[in-house]
């Protein structure tokens, strides 16, 4: 396993897990590279250009690569700006798009996000779109130039885990990016039970926040990442969806 | 105890006593408040009338204990489950809200709280709204700015290390045109991150020029939406008119503001009622604009200058606090402004409960930021304070015991784009 790794846009990553930029907290941060293993580390960038004593720029480490994103944005346009500010803020080449016209749910736009990733993959970004779990759009993303898909496993913030279970399976199935589970995940075994599913990797942000001990729960979820992925490469054992299989085979008359 | 609000000042002439004693004492004198004045844009909307019906129908007295257990245990906050949480049988369940507010707080906004601070730069108001410290009939000192000094005015915030700044004037088109609260917009563009509008009701095309000018968010208190209630106490003026005002926070996203609050003045009328009509204003008008930001503030009555008794009656800290719960468990994901009209102790509390933005380094008098700020005497004229704040914490007192409290003070989360 020790050659198993995560490449996004051609970079190589040996941490499939990755730190959400939604609950702000510097010792969020550090928990989750220290903890979690995180090498990739979203920052929003509208929250990056602050006079605020304790920037989140100034206290990456080295090695971390910086994913700014676009929240905030409501159409492509935006976006695309966003993005180019975190270029010239010296953020590197990565950018998730995050494309909003809801600030309930906080659901992804995938029409604007599909427009937006081809714009800044024309520019040279290594764009990992935000999106909705359809097939569709997950195809135009590949045709755009994305560099990975993320599709959201339920409501941002709401941890309530892999509610689009089946939607997410059929982009793991049928798209050659990294699938890569944003937004929802509240628990260890819900990242577990996506990366079982073949997932790249996993996005969590609040239910570290929000955990009573950070460090533990950072942890646990390296743990449980790792378990779901050692389990995704053995293959899994069959799944029997009802009683006991059947020891003499209902074709076992059968001669020639 | 109702509020005395009528106080008559010895600087008036005999005419405008006369004028002022009329408009108080005789209901036909006064304008129709219903009745939009030339000039002010009408708006295809159902937003007012969705708010009012629910209002007129809310009879608090009807809930139970048994509601508010059945509110409190749902996933999702019904319009119905609220007005069970807002009613006087919740008052023994406020521990309960408060615990359930504080995990939505944490879900939606974590452990942040979004620091700020308002700049008046004039207070010259053409309104008689008989609690305001404004109010035309009011002896104060008036003043307005001069863009050189609201410029100096920003930058004494800005040194302080304030990323946002609420811009604020009394309610006078003459006094304070459109165009020159556009060129403090432009001027808090080079000082600010974020800039914010706290003025008389525009028009559409007017909130769009406002935005080009840089300020991406509009607060408009609507005082009370009870609309005989609001007769009363809004005697004369452009702000009489109550409809154009409800239908301010629409114009400003039509217009291309990004964000909108909405609020009552509680201690005013009804506080339950006002507090549900001003839930249910962002309840709708996020319905139909999904893309706004919307928030909710909390103001209630302060004393003002020449009349220290006005106080906000029957909503007290505890009743605030019921609001603010039951507002954070409906509209998980709307910003809740705490002002400093509240005390340092209610503000600390309700950070950790329900609120994710306070003011800090406040006053609401105008031109007085360098000397507030750096506690010497300067030489300028200053105009006087709309009302009294409670809580004069300086931005980096307020950081630190936000930072005390173990939440994460957060100065700007925002792009202008």
């Amino acid at each position: 396993m020790k050659n198993d790794k995560l490449i996004i846009g051609g970079h190589e990553f040996r941490s499939r897990f990755i730190l959400g930029s939604g609950k702000y907290s510097l010792n969020l941060i550090e928990a989750a590279i220290r903890d979690a293993g995180a090498e990739i580390i979203t920052l929003a960038v509208r929250r990056a250009n602050t006079r605020e004593q304790e920037s989140i720029l100034d206290y990456i480490p080295e090695g971390i690569t910086l994913l700014p994103n676009t929240s905030g944005a409501r159409n492509a346009e935006e976006a695309v700006r966003i993005a180019r500010l975190a270029r010239e803020l010296g953020c590197g080449d990565f950018v998730k798009i995050e494309i909003m016209r809801d600030s309930k749910y906080l659901l992804p736009d995938n029409q604007e996000t599909v427009k937006a990733t081809e714009i800044l993959a024309d520019e040279g970004f290594v764009v990992m779109p935000y999106m909705y779990p359809d097939l569709n759009t997950a195809r135009d993303l590949v045709n755009a130039g994305a560099a990975s898909v993320m599709p959201l496993a339920a409501p941002i913030g709401s941890n309530k885990g892999l509610a689009t279970r089946e939607f997410i399976q059929i982009l793991i199935d049928e798209i050659d990016l990294p699938i890569i589970v944003d937004a929802g995940i509240g628990r260890p075994s819900q990242a577990c039970e996506a990366m079982e599913m073949g997932a790249a990797a996993i996005m969590a942000n609040t239910a570290l926040a929000t955990a009573g001990d950070l460090s533990l729960m950072a942890s646990a979820f390296r743990q449980a990442i790792e378990a779901g992925r050692n389990a995704y490469l053995a293959g899994l054992g069959r799944v029997l969806t009802r009683g006991a299989a059947a020891s003499d085979p209902l074709t076992g008359f059968l001669r020639d | 105890m109702d509020n005395q609000f009528f106080v008559d000042s010895a600087h008036l002439s005999p005419e405008a006593l006369e004028k002022k004693h009329r408009l108080e004492n005789d209901p036909s004198f006064r304008e129709n408040h219903m009745e939009y004045l030339p000039g002010m844009e009408k708006i295809e909307s159902d937003v007012c009338a969705r708010v009012m019906e629910q209002m007129a129908s809310y009879d608090y007295t009807v809930y139970t204990a048994k509601d508010v257990k059945a509110a409190l245990e749902h996933g999702v906050c019904s319009v119905e489950d609220f007005k069970a949480l807002l009613s006087p049988a919740a008052e023994p369940f406020l521990e309960q809200m408060a615990q359930r507010a504080r995990e939505e707080t944490g879900r939606h906004f974590g452990n942040t709280v979004y620091l700020f601070t308002p700049l008046y730069i004039a207070n010259y108001c053409e309104n008689y709204c008989v609690y305001c410290g404004f109010n035309c009939y009011n002896h104060i000192q008036r003043m307005k700015l001069t863009a050189e000094q609201i410029e100096r005015e920003m930058q004494v915030i800005a040194d302080s290390g304030m990323e946002e700044i609420l811009i604020l004037t009394g309610e006078s088109r003459s006094q304070s045109s459109v165009e020159y609260i556009g060129e403090a917009c432009r001027l808090a563009r080079k000082y600010f991150r974020m800039v914010g509008l706290e003025i008389y009701p525009v028009n559409t095309e007017e909130y769009r020029y406002l935005h080009e000018c840089g300020a991406d968010y509009v607060t408009v208190f609507q005082e009370t939406y009870d609309t005989d209630r609001y007769e009363q106490l809004h005697l004369a003026g452009h702000k009489r008119v109550w409809p154009y005002r409800f239908d301010a926070q629409e114009r400003a996203l039509m217009g291309g503001m990004r964000g909108v609050a909405c609020s009552a003045l509680l201690g005013l009328a009804d506080f339950r009622k006002d507090a549900l009509a001003s839930a249910l204003h962002v309840y709708y008008l996020q319905r139909k604009y999904p893309h706004a930001e919307m928030s909710l503030s909390c103001p209630r009555l302060r004393p003002i200058i020449n009349n220290e008794t006005i106080n906000p009656l029957d909503v007290h800290e505890r009743q605030l606090c019921q609001i603010l719960c039951a507002y954070r468990i409906f509209l998980p994901f709307v910003g809740i402004t705490v002002s400093s009209r509240e005390s340092a102790a209610f503000r600390n509390g309700i950070v950790r409960i329900a609120a994710t933005k306070v003011s800090a380094g406040v006053s609401t008098g105008i031109g007085d930021h360098e000397s507030k700020y750096s506690g010497k005497e300067t030489d300028g004229v200053q105009g006087d304070e709309q009302f009294e704040i409670a809580d004069n914490r300086s931005l980096d007192r307020m950081y630190r015991d936000i930072a005390g409290e173990g939440l994460q003070p957060v100065l700007n989360d925002y792009l202008y784009v």
